[in-house]
């Protein structure tokens, strides 16, 4: 077992919220070091095949609820969640896979980057049109619970999102039929070039809950602890069917848009400030202050990461392009 | 030399120094000049009245635009990617398209964005959604192949008093340049354009299909074959006279559109030459299209669904030897 595993295997010992710690560090350093690949490396080299979103300095959000969650909880993750994927057990080779449009990726080279899902894995894949997600995550809930489950869905968004009238529609229709879902919105303050304030002229994101009927909280997304514990207190409410509950998550995006953006129209001081908060830095913080990691294992945790990281992007690229005479399969299920 | 892309802002900046009322509303497209840069320098140009940024929300802009455009003001509304229009469907299909039929109310607005394949952008950065409003009266359906008429055509579709989709194809914006003449010109929206003659066999296309046929043309020159290449231009309305005029010329013709095959614009043509020039036919028409799968995104994948110059010169070799 490598050190990236055993961070989160300690059982004993250290304790309960050390081994928690662990397992946050663990997801929230992987999804970094698989989306830095992918924007610094892959993508410069003319690997990558299309368009790349990634969310440096959110790792926190879809970390922090995801492991709120049990396996039969059905999540949509938004473009910017790709820990969810790795913590149902989507390995770093299948998402470069997918990234590069080739048959490994989760998709099969069928659609790209962050589109993909798995029903299995309980995990909807998005469509681009941003927002389309929540009356579809209102419909599995209402599945969920017509079938007699007490699981939930869970939709993640950004405060863009919030302005689709299918945002609207689905979480009134959700709150009317009082369905187990929770809402997740990642207020990273930009929609592509469009700060919050041009977004939405309410403050909060959280401010919109009450005119739905609907609980909403406000939480520091760049604290992983309180967007776990957010995330329980949601899903809590949901399993005891009472209904959809909204969290909002202040965050900052520390990219631009997508890897071609360079992001000129967001104010640089802004980055710096929000670089000071990096929830992976100050969950290392917490963790180290806590003796619930020692120093030495941090650095070996991340050489194994790295080697991890080296190894998917390998096989990756060796994995074959789709066969072009597939291209008509499955648009409709296929005859036996 | 304007490139199709400098040629649609050049458009676009010249009406709205013509008159006041027209206006652009869309997603990033003041502060940033748009996803593809088509709006860049606007906001400078012509201020926050005239170059508004609006939230995430394509119904709603549509909506605002054909509010605009009842109260007299000429909106140009851009989609950041035409594949997003479908989320403002009932404002265009309902609202947009059924007011002078309904009321006597003019509509003059202008929807435009990019379209179309061949940038590994997947099923939803890629679809060419041009035949979903091809099938609703009320509405016209613009599709340029080149800067010229990119430019004299969103000139004509910002000045038309009836709802205009205009659709840009986004791997013509950098790729295509050409001189433009020097100050104001239209071309006339409703008219194809014969872009090159020939007396074998005809090809009736749009958009990015006139580059794959002039490619395939000129292959097919060298083997001592004409194909004439008719660009529709506009699709709604279609203009028949010289599709018609093409087919009675040299009997033998292909429909070929990116877009996929069933329900598409070529269906419609071929019906109505079957109706009108059944007799002047030596040959069955023949359609090139995409598939009837969505727009795949690996690039083997995409490779194989796109139309191209080569799959068109195999046809026409199957066609002139019919
Ligand atoms: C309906 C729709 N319109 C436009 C776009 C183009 N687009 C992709 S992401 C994006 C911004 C999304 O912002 P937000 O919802 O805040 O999510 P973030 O990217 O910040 O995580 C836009 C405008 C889209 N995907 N869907």
């Amino acid at each position: 077992m490598s050190v990236a595993q055993a961070v989160m295997n300690v059982a004993e010992g250290p304790g309960e919220e050390a081994h928690l710690s662990r397992r946050f560090l663990y997801y929230m350093s992987l999804m970094r070091e698989v989306e830095d690949r992918i924007e610094r490396k892959l993508y410069r080299q003319s690997k990558i095949v299309g368009g790349v979103y990634v969310a440096r300095g959110q790792e926190a959000i879809p970390v922090g609820v995801g492991l709120a969650l049990e396996p039969e909880d059905v999540v949509f993750p938004s473009h910017r969640d790709l820990a969810i994927y790795l913590m149902r057990g989507v390995g770093p080779r299948q998402i470069f896979a997918q990234y590069m449009g080739r048959i490994g990726g989760l998709t099969g080279g069928r659609d790209g980057n962050m589109h993909m899902g798995d029903l299995k894995l309980n995990i909807v894949a998005i469509i681009s049109a941003i927002g389309a997600c929540v009356p579809v995550a209102a419909g599995a809930a209402l599945a969920l619970k017509y079938k007699g489950t007490n699981n939930v869905a869970v939709c993640f968004f950004g405060d863009g999102a919030t302005s689709r009238g299918d945002w609207h529609e689905g979480i009134n229709l959700a709150a009317v039929q009082k369905l187990p879902l929770v809402l997740v919105c990642n207020n990273n303050q930009y929609a592509y070039s469009t700060p919050i304030e041009k977004q939405m002229a309410c403050a909060n994101v959280a401010d919109r809950g009450p005119a739905y009927g609907i609980p909403a909280e406000i939480v520091d997304g760049n604290d992983v602890f309180a967007v776990h514990e957010a995330a329980q207190r949601a899903v809590a409410h949901a399993r005891d069917g009472l209904g959809p509950y909204l969290i909002e998550c202040k965050t900052f995006r520390m990219t631009g848009h997508s890897a071609h953006d360079p992001a000129d129209y967001v104010p640089k001081e802004l980055f710096a400030e929000w670089e000071q908060k990096d929830p992976i830095r100050r969950l290392l913080e917490r963790m180290l202050d806590s003796g619930w990691i020692a120093p030495e294992d941090v650095s070996r945790h991340y050489d194994d990461l790295r080697k991890e990281v080296d190894a998917a992007v390998e096989w990756a690229e060796a994995c074959p392009y789709p066969d072009p005479a597939t291209l008509l399969d499955n648009v409709y299920e296929p005859r036996s | 030399m304007a490139t199709y892309l400098e040629a649609i802002r050049e458009g676009i900046g010249e009406e709205m120094e013509r008159d006041p009322g027209v206006f652009l509303i869309g997603e990033d497209i003041a502060v940033y000049g748009g996803a593809f840069k088509i709006t860049a320098g606007m906001l400078d140009r012509f201020g926050e009245r005239r170059v508004v940024d609006t939230p995430l929300c394509e119904s709603g802009i549509v909506g605002a635009a054909i509010g605009a455009a009842l109260m007299g003001l000429r909106p140009v509304a851009e989609m950041q990617f035409m594949d997003f229009i479908s989320c403002g469907f009932d404002q265009v299909v309902n609202f947009a398209a059924k007011c002078r039929y309904r009321w006597n109310a003019p509509v003059p607005m202008v929807i435009r964005g990019p379209s179309g394949g061949g940038t590994h952008g997947g099923p939803f950065h890629s679809q060419n959604p041009e035949a979903w409003f091809f099938h609703t009266p009320g509405l016209k359906v613009v599709a340029p192949a080149t800067p010229y008429d990119a430019k004299g055509l969103i000139k004509s579709s910002i000045r038309d008093n009836d709802p205009v989709l205009f659709f840009e194809h986004k791997a013509l914006y950098r790729r295509v340049k050409e001189d433009l003449p020097a100050g104001d010109y239209t071309v006339p929206i409703g008219k194809a354009k014969v872009v090159r003659e020939g007396k074998d066999l005809s090809v009736i296309t749009y958009g990015s299909g006139v580059h794959m046929a002039l490619e395939a043309a000129e292959a097919l020159d060298r083997e001592g074959v004409s194909m004439e290449i008719v660009d529709l231009r506009t699709l709604l309305p279609l203009d028949e006279d010289t599709v018609l005029a093409s087919v009675r010329k040299t009997s033998r013709v292909i429909l070929l559109h990116e877009d996929t095959l069933t329900g598409g614009i070529g269906g419609e043509l071929a019906a109505r030459i079957a109706e009108k020039a059944f007799e002047f036919l030596d040959a069955p028409v023949v359609r090139i299209a995409a598939p009837d799968t969505p727009v795949p995104f690996s690039p083997v994948l995409e490779e194989a669904f796109l139309p191209n110059a080569r799959k068109v010169l195999e046809k026409a070799r199957w066609l002139c030897a019919y």
